[in-house]
């Protein structure tokens, strides 16, 4: 006994075939795209652990021809990332934290917003010519000070637009709540909004974090680079992406070899901060 | 009154609505329940959001120490007219209040009202619990450091002694320095009830505060709103009839913007004058 009476059985069978394709198209081309990325990862990983040995940490970039490693490139890009990620995260957390917290009263903050998502999608190159043009040329030299700025100019948007977006999940009845009890509006925003919004701001800063340790092209054209120990950020410093960029174009195998090793070392370092988020995100909520 | 409930329904909502369409003029409502002092007067007040009128030309006499509470349909403005006593519209900017409301003599709605100290004298507790995030004791303690520099022993005891007013000493005082968003929602408004009346202001606004919580729960607000008459004038918001009934003193119902009739609870609900609010008591609309 058929429970189901009019049943278009023709209808339903053509809604099954539509089904199974447009899964079958999704499957295909999530493979698609995940078969690119393994094999980029593969292929890093067989070239890279084969030439990551202590040396690698210990000892700075040789001539073409003699022993070797990244050692001063390592600490520089360290170096210049922390720079710029204190340069660009205090401005990028207050300005996130006046778009949304006293942005909706003025006119001024739909254009921040406008040109922060400008700056957002702008290409790195420019932002690094644009510094090249600020401070390389009237300086007169590359700096350190230099690539932190471009790298700084890089998150600034990510860290305005996470900050904003996550004051924002902050629900107003909080604030009301905090304004209610007689407390000044930067008193509400600093002990209150703030303290529910943490997990994501800092996940925020964490992931511009990611994206510019890995920035080569803002650094060609200010950080530039350094063969040698330097300990000033007013000189060029030596940075992974740059390094990588030079030792892999060049005709030497040691240096090819030192190029692969710093490749699956950015990789790895960018591996470990989104899981640091992720589990950040988690726990944090 | 059998009689009068056996009549056709769809009627009397349509006389209902009409009286309330024609019968503006025709009796004022009463703005002046009682020869009680008072704590707050609102005269001709008009608020606006954005262009939307939301109420027209509100006046309202509030006793001091006593409830009052401001029942009416959803959307009628009861709450839009309670945040209006300590300007938490302000927090919006197309959000505007003109006419005058006086607290203690002087017009809260003067530019010149310092907000934040005008939120210290009238506290208010929302529909939703909201604590901060942050333990118990902080949550009580943010609100009174604002303004009051204690020892950390008088803090102490203003934690407890708010916790004890608002009934959750005993469910908490092993749990202070938890989060207080661990507690349940009904011990959370409890929480948020305590954090309001620790700053010890002198006008407590309730917008809905039962909304959200269990039948117990519910009980042990209302016993406390009771127990918060001795020391502050309280204005309370409600859905729920039988709680305005329960609690209140006075009762104020709201229809469309505008304040039909206010009057002892006792009148209200037994004798109102206008038919709206007596359709509305009993159950025909709304």
């Amino acid at each position: 006994m058929s429970v189901i009476k009019n049943i278009n059985i023709n209808l339903y069978r053509k809604r099954r075939l539509v089904n199974f394709l447009v899964l079958a198209c999704s499957v295909l081309t999530t493979l698609f795209g995940l078969f690119w990325l393994v094999w980029l990862l593969e292929t890093l990983f067989l070239h890279g652990f084969r030439y990551l040995n202590l040396s690698v940490f210990t000892e700075p970039t040789p001539p073409p021809g003699q022993s070797g490693g990244l050692a001063n490139a390592i600490a520089g890009s360290v170096l210049i990332t922390i720079m710029g990620v204190l340069l660009g995260a205090p401005l990028g957390v207050l300005s996130g934290t006046f778009l949304s917290e006293y942005g909706n009263r003025s006119r001024v903050a739909p254009i921040i917003r406008f040109v922060n998502d400008v700056l957002l999608s702008a290409p790195s190159i420019i932002l690094g010519v644009f510094i090249y043009e600020i401070v390389v040329v009237p300086s007169g030299h590359f700096s350190g000070w230099a690539g932190s700025l471009s790298l700084a100019l890089i998150a600034l948007p990510i860290i305005v637009r996470t900050t904003e977006d996550m004051l924002k999940l902050v629900p107003n009845t909080v604030r009301e709540a905090a304004c209610a009890l007689g407390a000044p509006r930067w008193k509400v925003t600093v002990a209150i909004v703030y303290r529910a919004a943490r997990a994501g701001i800092f996940t925020g800063i964490l992931l511009a974090v990611a994206r510019i340790s890995g920035e080569t092209a803002p650094l060609l054209f200010t950080a530039l680079n350094n063969q040698f120990w330097s300990s000033s950020l007013n000189e060029p410093v030596a940075n992974l992406p740059v390094v990588i960029f030079q030792f892999a174009m060049s005709p030497y195998e040691d240096w090819q070899h030192l190029a692969w090793a710093g490749a699956l070392l950015i990789t790895i370092s960018v591996l470990i901060l989104n899981i640091i988020v992720r589990t950040f995100l988690r726990t944090g909520k | 009154m059998d009689k009068k409930k056996s009549k056709p329904r769809q009627n009397l909502i349509d006389r209902g609505f009409a009286s309330m369409q024609y019968g503006g003029g025709s009796a004022q409502p009463l703005s002046r329940p009682s020869s009680l002092p008072l704590k707050m007067q609102v005269k001709d007040l008009d608020f606006y959001y954005g262009k939307f009128h939301a109420l027209q030309s509100i006046n309202m006499d509030i006793p001091e120490k006593r409830v009052t509470a401001i029942i009416g349909p959803s959307g009628c403005g009861k709450s839009t007219l309670i945040r209006c006593f300590n300007r938490i519209y302000e927090l919006y900017p197309k959000q505007h209040a003109t006419g005058e409301i006086i607290l203690d003599g002087r017009n809260i709605l003067d530019p010149k009202e310092d907000l934040n100290l005008l939120r210290a004298q009238v506290g208010m507790v929302f529909q939703k619990p909201t604590p901060f995030p942050m333990s118990v004791y902080e949550n009580i303690a943010f609100g009174v450091r604002l303004y009051e520099n204690l020892s950390k022993q008088e803090m102490d005891e203003r934690v407890e002694w708010a916790l004890k007013k608002s009934a959750l000493w005993n469910e908490v005082k092993d749990k202070l320095k938890q989060i207080g968003t661990a507690l349940s929602g009904g011990q959370q408004q409890r929480l948020c009830i305590a954090r309001a009346i620790a700053v010890k202001p002198e006008v407590v606004l309730l917008d809905e505060p039962c909304s959200a919580l269990d039948p117990i729960s519910t009980a042990t607000v209302e016993e406390l709103v009771d127990e918060l008459t001795e020391d502050y004038t309280i204005i309370i918001v409600t859905h729920n009839m039988q709680q305005a009934a329960r609690v209140s003193d006075f009762t104020a119902f709201m229809y469309l913007g505008k304040l039909i009739e206010f009057d002892s609870t006792e009148k209200m609900f037994t004798n109102p004058v206008r038919k709206e609010t007596e359709d509305y008591i009993t159950g025909r609309f709304g």
